[in-house]
């Protein structure tokens, strides 16, 4: 077998374009990540995309990434003596209707060590890719009223007075909705991500 | 834990390329926030996908005969920024058809649909991290961006690779198209040698003789089995 190259640089970025429905959402109903049987706090969860100008952004796509409710997410790389739970898949993507909104059926995440072992507060993981957008854009969704959040070292990072754009809130009138919106651009935009 | 590289300036696209007029609503202003490397950036979805359909990577087989245009193989490997195969790697890709349509509701290009093209395909990468696809050529086909712009003909494809950071949603593209220099997407990566990264070679070697012609497109996506390397310094 030939040795590795160590130099090798990551495919460049490009939009995902309008049309991408065609390959990537048309399958399933990728939206539903919790089994009726998986464990903890069921949750629908609201997202709104909306851009510069405050208009919902009709064709852009969400993905999620998040641990179950125990604090596991199922991968190789998480160490902790944890199993995963079965009737939960920690991956969704939606298409956001003609609103800008896609909704996720989920579970309220547990909390995962971060920093030094240190734990996070409850967290989704979410890439935001659109036309117009030629490399996806990283941001966290956090839970309002979580005492951990506090403590978080990610939180932490942020700016207090933009803390408030990672935020989800329970909706006032529907138990179990969550709401939060992703302004892309401009007044209050939303805290993005480089790791 | 594993860790990953920082990506090399000007190999990714520009967010707001003014350019590309539709990045301006679409992108932040503010700097992005660097953000460590948890266990939450190293995960991600490697499980759960359906299994495949044996068409699955053909899109020439997916209506009831055989779509209009040019039949082409694309192929070629997926490797880490270590240079190892990712394998069991979901690798999604759409497209248009020969005409430059989109079988979308929203393309309202008027070029002819073609019933026997439905313009997706899927496949896993294999334990030499080779993928391969059967399709037909797409057409290029104007985008209204500014006047009379028109998309290089390509192929979208989608990898989601071993971790949240290995996300990769890219664009393919074919030897030789006049219409790179007057792309602003493709343009919009700032590095000459990023670019030609995403256009993909002519490969005599995998072309089926009496059948089709083929392309190699080799994906790299961020992320290195980090367990046999020491660091150099």
């Amino acid at each position: 077998m030939t040795e590795p190259n160590h130099d090798l640089v990551a495919t460049p970025s490009q939009t995902v374009g309008p049309f991408f429905h065609l390959g990537l959402t048309e399958h399933e109903n990728p939206g539903k990540m919790a089994g009726s049987a998986a464990q903890g706090e069921h949750i629908r969860l609201a997202i709104r995309v909306l851009d510069g100008e405050g208009a919902g952004v009709p064709d852009a796509m969400i993905e999620l990434w998040q641990a179950d409710a125990n604090g596991k997410y199922n991968h190789p790389e998480d160490h902790q003596e944890k199993t995963s739970d079965p009737a939960f898949q920690g991956f969704g993507r939606m298409p956001t209707s003609k609103d800008g909104v896609a909704i996720f059926e989920t579970v309220r995440p547990g909390r995962v060590p971060g920093i030094e072992g240190a734990l996070q507060a409850p967290h989704i993981n979410v890439h935001v890719f659109s036309r117009g957008i030629l490399r996806h854009m990283s941001t966290r969704i956090y839970f309002d009223r979580e005492p951990a959040n506090t403590e978080d070292a990610v939180l932490g990072m942020v700016p207090a007075a933009r803390r408030e754009t990672l935020i989800a809130h329970a909706d006032a009138h529907t138990p179990g909705t969550w709401n939060i919106d992703f302004r892309l651009c401009g007044d209050r935009e939303t805290v993005f991500f480089d790791a | 834990m594993k860790t990953f590289g920082k990506i090399p300036p000007g190999s990714q696209p520009e967010r707001r390329y003014p350019g590309y007029v539709s990045t301006a609503l679409r992108n932040p202003r503010e700097p992005l926030i660097s953000l460590p490397q948890t266990l939450s950036e190293v995960t991600g979805p490697v499980y759960g996908h359906g299994p495949m359909g044996e068409t699955d990577n053909d899109l020439t087989k997916h209506g009831a005969e055989e779509p209009q245009g040019e039949r082409i193989i694309v192929s070629g490997r997926v490797l880490d920024e270590g240079g190892r195969p990712l394998r069991n790697t979901l690798v999604e890709i759409w497209q248009a058809n020969a005409a430059g349509r989109y079988r979308h509701v929203v393309d309202n290009h008027p070029a002819p649909i073609d019933p026997n093209f439905m313009g997706a395909g899927r496949t896993l990468t294999d334990d030499e991290g080779r993928y391969s696809f059967t399709s037909i050529k797409p057409g290029p086909y104007p985008w209204r961006n500014h006047y009379n712009a028109w998309r290089p003909a390509h192929i979208h494809f989608s990898l989601l690779g071993t971790s949240f950071l290995s996300r990769l949603v890219t664009q393919m593209y074919f030897p030789g198209d006049p219409l790179f220099a007057y792309d602003p997407i493709l343009q919009s990566i700032p590095d000459q040698r990023a670019q030609q990264r995403l256009i993909s070679t002519f490969d005599l070697e995998n072309s089926k003789p009496e059948w089709a012609l083929a392309y190699r497109f080799d994906i790299v996506l961020r992320g290195r089995d980090a367990t046999p390397f020491e660091n150099k310094r």
